[in-house]
């Protein structure tokens, strides 16, 4: 197929860019003391609360953005970000979805997401995140029998101080990297979870989290405990609506697993990439980390992320426990101007400690790709063992993919393999498949998604199904 | 239901096809052969719209639609398939879901709907049975680490299952030792009816002998030098294919 064909092909408009005018309570741009006491007062927070954060801020004061990433962005100016916005009523807030503002729904709508159905169908507990507060919380109670804790952060924060205080923080501190200081200072809403010891939780958790009010950043804080033997299953998916300045993202995801447990974090991501020329995209600079502090616990990151202008993630694991396990499975998908710096750490600090990273990358466009990936095995983890498997796919001819190794191996006992391939879509497989007379845009998200195979069926059985029609809509053209 | 005139080809302006004419009917079974390098696979090829191949004159008819005027897929789902000399292999991409795609496409193009997925399965077993190939490669991404017998065979089961107007064949018996030949032979002829045509390409007469063909074609530097019935095939094995240039240029 010709290249320019292909281009046709993969250009596409952002189907989910639309706005929702549900009046915030937004406070203005800037960033101050007064700002962070201001957040803390409106969530209600103790006094320990607000002093975490003003220790992040100053920290943050003293930092400067990182560089070394494989991506180019104008500077931020962190003055001209709105840092709290929220629906107007706090205390209308709905108790089921029959309370949800209609609008909202039709929001959840238009993304594909029929939130009630999904919830009643899939029988998944919604902590629905949108702008900054969470205006829903459903099957509360099921969760409640089981003794499991799933709420907003704030909430946590007022229900379950000893608990936050124990944990927040001290999987990715305060002064971690800069997007971490600033999020550990301003963070406005997020979830919570705390499955008890030998809990297997009853359902999968899932939040939609969705940037809304204009010239807002939104800055979530995550935070998931696993206690002894317990297991939780959590998905997070973004999207986000069209708009013209850039959106920063600046998340902090914390996870805890203590023995035996097992964490399986799931992320689809599509927020709004930009237009072809890369204007008005979200910037999305998270820091995502795992710690397998338990003797045999298990961390599994799996994502696939379709959107943003701007990517940098590293899901990470810090596998101290002995024998503990940690998983990255990841399809990272560009196309148009996007730039993605993505991959994962995994460091290896006890022993007979175990991870494994695939990583496909597919680039389409003009996009720009990088693949980065730490592996790291410290003097006291014998017998350590790491597979790597990175595969980047190039759609055109304009795109390009990289992917950058790293392993510090601090023993001998251990053994690390990495596979890495990068190739073409080919024209031979696309004749192949038309020739039978599937068309060209079902032949190509069909040979896209068997790429992608190994990682999606690491995926919950209903987010699999999304994050093929994701994977669908992101490389959509205009053909026909 | 096919008619190729005056079919002129070039690839990397290197001519390939000089002035090719053939015409299919309906219930027919067409061979053509040549020595290597004639230009049998750009024909099939062509017809089947493969990008790089510029046709510089000429027209190809089927059912009396312009087939240069459509598009891949509008070939395969009008009725036009391909069998390919070299099936590719798609990783992660199951064969059953390759085939009710294919299908499904086929079908919505007819104005049917999808195929309910019991219907299906009981199709897609049978026609396995029918060419020997067990269920698990129904499950197994598309020719991926298949043999060169079992991807033939691959190819077939997609005819068998999706049913063309008209299949061409390309080289399907090479690498194929005689008991998969006799189950591929078995499926081709399965496919033959009134309403029907097929056309093998190959260079080898002995596929011939479990495909009876009622014409046969000699291509010799893209152009049909010479046409006959089955016992051309046989009078080539004997003479080879110098005996016919000789013959056309006297
Ligand atoms: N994609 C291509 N690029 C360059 N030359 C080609 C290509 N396809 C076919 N040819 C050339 O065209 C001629 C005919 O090839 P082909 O149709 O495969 O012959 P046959 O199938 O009869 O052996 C050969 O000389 C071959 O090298
Ligand atoms: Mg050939």
């Amino acid at each position: 197929m010709a290249s320019e064909e292909m281009e046709q092909l993969v250009r596409r408009e952002y189907k989910q860019g639309f706005v929702t005018d549900i009046e915030s309570d937004t406070v203005p741009p800037g960033l101050d003391e007064s700002t962070i006491a201001f957040i803390s007062q409106k969530k209600e927070e103790p006094q320990w609360m607000l002093d975490w954060r003003l220790e992040a801020y100053h920290q943050w004061l003293k930092m400067t953005p990182p560089s070394w990433a494989h991506l180019e962005y104008p500077p931020i100016d962190y003055q001209a970000i709105s840092y709290f916005s929220a629906p107007k009523k706090p205390e209308d807030r709905p108790q089921s979805l029959d309370e949800v503002d209609p609008k909202l729904l039709e929001t959840y709508e238009k993304l594909g997401i029929p939130l009630h159905e999904r919830a009643a169908l899939a029988g998944v507990a919604v902590d629905a995140v949108f702008d900054s507060v969470s205006v829903t919380t459903t099957f509360k109670e099921k969760l409640h029998e089981a003794g499991v804790i799933f709420c907003s952060i704030s909430e946590a924060i007022r229900e379950y101080p000893e608990l936050v205080r124990q944990y927040l923080g001290t999987v990715v501190p305060q002064a971690d990297n800069y997007f971490a200081a600033l999020n550990s200072a301003v963070f406005t809403d997020g979830s919570f979870v705390y499955v008890p010891e030998g809990v297997k939780c009853p359902m999968e958790l899932s939040t939609y989290f969705r940037i809304n009010a204009a010239n807002t950043g939104q800055f979530e804080r995550t935070l998931i405990i696993c206690d002894k033997q317990a297991q939780v299953s959590y998905l997070e998916g973004c999207t986000a609506p069209m708009r013209d300045e850039n959106q920063l993202h600046a998340a902090v995801v914390e996870l805890v697993a203590l023995e035996d447990a097992y964490i399986k974090y799931s992320t689809v991501q599509n927020w709004y990439p930009g237009d072809e020329e890369g204007k008005g995209g979200i910037y999305n600079f998270v820091t995502k980390r795992g710690d397998c502090r338990g003797d045999r616990s298990r961390i599994s990151w799996t994502q696939v992320e379709t959107g943003s202008a701007i990517t940098w993630k590293y899901p990470s694991c810090m596998l101290r426990g002995k024998e503990s396990i940690g998983e990255f499975y990841s399809v990272a998908v560009t196309n148009g101007r996007q730039q993605a710096d993505t991959g994962t750490k995994m460091i290896h600090i006890g022993e007979n400690t175990r991870s494994t990273i695939v990583a496909k990358g597919i680039a389409a466009g003009r996009s720009d790709q990088a693949y980065r990936g730490l592996v790291k095995i410290g003097p006291r983890a014998k017998g350590a063992r790491n597979y790597t498997q990175c595969d980047s796919l190039l759609i055109g001819d304009q795109c390009g993919a990289h992917t950058f190794p790293y392993q510090e191996i601090g023993n001998s006992t251990a053994t690390v393999e990495h596979e890495a391939t990068t190739s073409k879509i080919a024209d031979d497989q696309l004749f192949y498949c038309r020739a039978r007379g599937i068309d060209e845009e079902d032949a190509v998200s069909m040979i896209v998604n068997g790429f992608c195979k190994d990682v999606f069926q690491e995926l919950p059985m209903e987010f699999a199904v999304e994050a093929e029609a994701l994977l669908n809509v992101t490389l959509e053209g205009s053909v026909g | 239901m096919l008619e190729v005139k005056d079919l002129h080809v070039t690839v990397e302006d290197k001519a390939i096809l000089k002035g090719l004419n053939l015409t299919i009917n309906a219930g027919e079974v067409h061979a053509i052969m040549g020595p290597n390098g004639a230009g049998k696979s750009t024909l099939s090829a062509v017809i089947a719209g493969k990008d790089g191949y510029e046709v510089t004159q000429g027209t190809i008819l089927f059912e009396g639609q312009d087939v240069l005027e459509m598009e891949i897929e509008e070939r395969a789902r009008a009725g036009l398939l391909l069998g390919f000399q070299y099936p590719v292999e798609i990783p992660g991409v199951k064969n059953i879901y390759l085939l009710k795609a294919a299908l499904n496409a086929q079908r919505a193009a007819r104005g049917e709907g999808e195929i309910p997925a019991p219907e299906f399965m009981k199709l897609v077993r049978e026609k396995s049975a029918e060419m020997k190939m067990d269920p698990s490669f129904l499950q197994r991404a598309v020719n991926e680490g298949f043999s060169g017998g079992e991807k033939k065979r691959n190819e077939i089961l997609q005819m068998l299952v999706l049913q063309p107007k008209l299949a061409m064949l390309d080289e399907i018996d090479s690498g194929l030792d005689i008991d998969a030949m006799k189950v591929v032979a078995d499926g081709v002829n399965s496919l033959r009816d009134a309403n029907r045509a097929i056309l093998l390409v190959t260079h080898y007469q002995r596929l011939l002998n479990h495909i009876e063909p009622d014409h046969v074609h000699v291509l010799v530097d893209g152009r049909i030098v010479k046409s006959g019935d089955k016992d051309l095939a046989l009078e080539l094995e004997a003479r080879g294919y110098d005996w016919v240039l000789e013959g056309s240029a006297a």
